[in-house]
């Protein structure tokens, strides 16, 4: 097990190295450039010249690459040229509001997505699964922002029930030692602090989670319905076990090896979605953040921001990689 | 399936509903808080380190400079100096000072402390010598002590003395019409002495050409002595400002001022809608409609600080003719552009300032549409009807000062082409190529762009569009008489001759036409009907101190 891991581990060099030749290459192809976006109107071709030698934009492509690898090697992401903030410190400000958001939508998605698969599975060729397969589809189908929008208009515009904006309501002094505002606020004892994040969350989630909640459907249900024809259940069934140990014991345990291999990677695309989620209900997470940076052209950001949420990325699947080797033997002498 | 689901969550949703409802009680209540949403955080709470409108929305409730502007006006009052006086045609400036002011903490405000400031700033080295820490520092003074960063200028500044507790001398190396205006904004404004040394204001570092702030001053300890001090800042989330209940002037009503970052404007129209805010800067023109049939919303105008025009490049073509100039200015229906496509939050501009500004004047020569006019001119031009003509717009970008670029090109191209011009439309996207060809003079006969004031000074707009560099470039044009009546306005430190000038330059300009000024946008600001007595500036603030929630 150790080997595997150190091996997984030893592969992720060659993928980082990759990842920062595509994000610096890439920012670079994007039309614009920061000196636009700081100057605007003011771009004269001197000021544009002066500010170009500024930040080093007149050197040769390769020499800024290896000059940015050194800085990232060290763990420096620099300084945002719109805030003027550290990288870092501004990703340790964000990201907790998006692992917080990643984790409910995640909640949402394996709450009601593996019950609901579980559900059409056994009502297989009914109603019941004609439809949980129809709204399934178009929930893939819509996009997270359209649902985002929908979601923001009728239940807070129109109905007023939650909060449109933000994590917490600007009116709550609460200390964040983790800013992770849940665990913030039981760690407290602050409950209207809770409910108050809660309220904020459920939204957001609920947009987030629908993707992965049409995606965890469909692969419980085809799961369920793969192993519920099994001889070890129809045995089961046969020795005169209770239906709902059957379905416990024997049906959702072994159906769980591909289900959980597929929340695996939605936790990571999760992070791609939060760039549209944030936006709408302007959660102040790394999605927003590097939202803001491409607009602004903020090299730095887009450039620090991108290899970190990749990193994570990575590592969210190194994870389940270990884990799925963990619950299945097999995997790691493969 | 999905339907299950959304019942379920549909029902945690309403019981969510019913405890929020009990537990706020309702949005219609009187409060001495108020709720302002702006597009993102400030950059820094260090007014002398930043330039962005973001930033000083949030400092000038906490600091205040030597003078500032009349609410809602680009007149010049009395804040912490009392009087002035200029001498020495404009290089020395006497100031006396407000006395009974203290720093939010406790430092009494004086000479000392006035001096302390300029001080600070003359001497400022190393990275804080970067643009990117000190835009506005440079923009005026042009340089520091000891100049460190090729390109810069001597320093306007000289000195700065304290005659008495109450009375200081600033010394300038030159006259300059702009010191003085200069002086209202946030760069230039008064902050504690004793907090900027202990919290380390003047600590920073440039790191790959962006200049960081280091000390905790900027962040944590900002220290003024407006009629708001300064609670706290969450990143991303909010800032918040309680009532100065010790200042000098009229305190404020408000107990304090929440100002939360809200990046996408449908997003502040919604939070308003939900009340969840109380108002909002930087309605989008397209969400005033939706604002002013809300009848428990309001609309608040900002004066227009700002400017679109038509740019004439003169270089080569058929602009080179005074006739044909005016022909295109008579030949364009401005009026039904402004009436079309700015929501009614549009004035349509006859010259280069905003009405707002002083210096400008309604006697300026007009051309208010008249097809006929533009023929008859072209006519007696050498360039006949039809007279071909290259005009560039820009796409993938909304303005301020110029909301919808392109229905404004197709508007403004189809009047020019009743009025006997036949247009060439050229597009290119405002970044990256857009603004760069406009500045260098390669984007047509006829282009769109536009400026919205940094400052409250016309120096700001007809002496950015209209120096001898970039009239020559963008413009393409030559004349001696308009760049000197600029530069003796520039330099005329009589306030009242400086206006005078101002105007004849307005007046020469709209007459020589080197460009069409079509548009003066008044930004607008949502709010709810509640909120009473707040006042947006011309120059991008907005005044907290005087208003009421409920």
């Amino acid at each position: 097990m150790l080997r595997y891991v150190v091996r997984r581990l030893l592969l992720l060099i060659p993928i980082l190295f990759g990842l920062s030749i595509l994000t610096f290459f890439w920012v670079r192809a994007l039309p614009g450039s920061p000196i636009s976006s700081l100057l605007g109107e003011r771009a004269t071709p001197q000021l544009v010249a002066q500010y170009k030698e500024r930040y080093g934009l007149n050197e040769p492509v390769y020499k800024q690459y290896f000059k940015q690898l050194r800085a990232w090697a060290h763990a420096d992401f620099g300084t945002s040229t719109a805030t003027h903030r550290q990288i870092t410190y501004e990703i340790k400000q964000r990201f907790p509001a998006t692992m917080e958001l990643a984790i409910a939508a995640l909640i949402f998605a394996i709450g009601f997505g593996v019950p609901l698969g579980f559900f059409a599975a056994k009502k297989h060729g009914q109603l019941f699964d004609h439809a949980s397969l129809f709204l399934s589809l178009i929930g893939i189908s819509i996009p997270v922002f359209f649902l985002a929008i929908i979601l923001k208009y009728i239940f807070a515009v129109r109905l007023g029930w939650l909060p449109t904006v933000g994590r917490a309501s600007v009116l709550i002094d609460t200390k964040h030692p983790t800013n992770f505002y849940i665990l913030d606020a039981i760690f407290t004892r602050d409950w209207y602090a809770l409910k108050d994040a809660l309220e904020h969350l459920i939204l957001p989630a609920i947009a987030l989670g629908s993707i992965p909640l049409a995606i965890i459907t469909r692969i419980t249900r085809a799961a369920v319905l793969d192993v519920q024809n099994e001889d070890y259940v129809r045995t089961a069934r046969a020795k005169g076990l209770a239906p709902i140990t059957v379905d416990r014991r024997h049906i959702l345990r072994n159906a769980m090896l591909p289900i959980s291999t597929i929340i695996g990677l939605q936790a990571g695309l999760l992070l791609s979605g939060a760039v549209l989620t944030e936006t709408v209900f302007a959660w102040p997470g790394i999605g927003s953040w590097l939202r803001d940076a491409i607009f602004n052209r903020d090299y730095p950001v887009i450039q620090g921001g991108i290899m970190f949420v990749a990193l994570v990325f990575v590592l969210v699947n190194l994870l389940v990689d270990i884990s799925y080797a963990l619950i299945n033997p097999r995997i790691r002498y493969s | 399936m999905r339907g299950i689901a959304l019942k379920a969550v549909l029902a945690a949703a309403a019981c969510a509903a019913l405890i929020v409802t009990v537990g706020s009680g309702g949005g219609s209540k009187a409060s001495s808080t108020l709720i302002f949403a702006g597009a993102s955080d400030p950059t820094y709470l260090d007014p002398a380190l930043a330039s962005d409108g973001e930033t000083f929305r949030v400092t000038e409730q906490m600091y205040e400079g030597l003078v500032g502007l009349k609410p809602g006006t680009t007149k010049i009052v009395p804040k912490l100096a009392i009087k002035w006086k200029s001498a020495n045609r404009g290089r020395t400036w006497t100031f006396w000072l407000r006395r009974g002011v203290k720093f939010h903490d406790g430092t009494a405000f004086n000479s000392a402390a006035a001096c302390a400031n300029f001080n600070r700033w003359y001497n400022w080295t190393g990275p804080f010598q970067d643009p990117s820490a000190t835009f506005y520092y440079q923009a005026i003074y042009g340089g520091f002590k000891h100049n460190e960063v090729s390109g810069l200028q001597p320093s306007l500044f000289r000195s700065c003395a304290a005659k008495g507790p109450y009375k200081v001398i600033v010394k300038l190396r030159k006259s300059s019409g702009t010191f003085f205006p200069s002086l209202v904004i946030q760069p230039f404004v008064m902050q504690s002495p004793t907090a900027m040394k202990k919290y380390g204001a003047d600590q920073g570092e440039l790191r790959n050409g962006t200049f960081r702030a280091t000390g905790s001053y900027a962040f944590e300890h900002p220290t003024g002595t407006g009629p708001f001090k300064f609670k706290s800042w969450t990143i991303g989330q909010k800032v918040e400002i309680v009532r100065n209940d010790s200042y000098w002037g009229k305190k404020a009503k408000l107990s304090r001022v929440i100002i939360q970052p809200i990046s996408d404007a449908t997003g502040r129209l919604q939070a308003l809608q939900n009340h969840d805010i109380n108002a909002y800067d930087l309605a989008a023109p397209q969400d005033i409609p939706t604002l002013s049939s809300n009848s428990s919303l309001k609309v608040i105008k900002r004066p227009a600080f700002n400017v679109a025009y038509v740019t004439i490049h003169q270089g080569s073509g058929p602009m080179k003719e005074l006739k044909v100039r005016q022909a295109a200015a008579y030949g364009m229906n401005r009026k039904g552009v402004v009436s079309q496509f700015y929501f009614g939050t549009g004035k349509v501009a006859n010259e280069f300032l905003p009405p707002s500004l002083y210096g400008w004047t309604d006697k300026v020569q007009k051309y208010p549409y008249n097809p006929t006019k533009a023929k008859q001119l072209l006519n007696s031009s050498s360039c006949h009807v039809p007279c071909h003509v290259d005009f560039w717009y820009p796409t993938g970008v909304s303005r301020p000062y110029m909301p919808d670029p392109v229905r404004n090109f197709q508007a403004l191209a189809a009047s020019l082409e009743s009025s006997g011009f036949s247009v060439t439309p050229h597009s290119a996207p405002w970044r990256p190529t857009y603004v760069g060809k406009v500045n260098e003079g390669s984007a047509g006969d006829l282009n769109l762009i536009g400026w919205t004031g940094d400052y409250g000074d016309p120096d700001n707009f007809v002496g950015t569009f209209f120096n001898p560099t970039t009239a020559g470039a963008q413009f393409g044009f030559q004349n001696q008489a308009i760049f000197n009546l600029l530069q003796r306005a520039k330099n005329e430190a009589n306030f009242k001759k400086r206006v005078q000038l101002y105007q004849k330059l307005n007046i020469a300009l709209m007459k020589y036409l080197p460009g069409i000024p079509y548009a003066h946008a008044t930004p607008a600001l949502g709010a709810e009907k509640r909120v009473h007595n707040l006042i947006a500036t011309p120059v991008g603030g907005v005044w907290f101190q005087y208003a009421t929630v409920g």
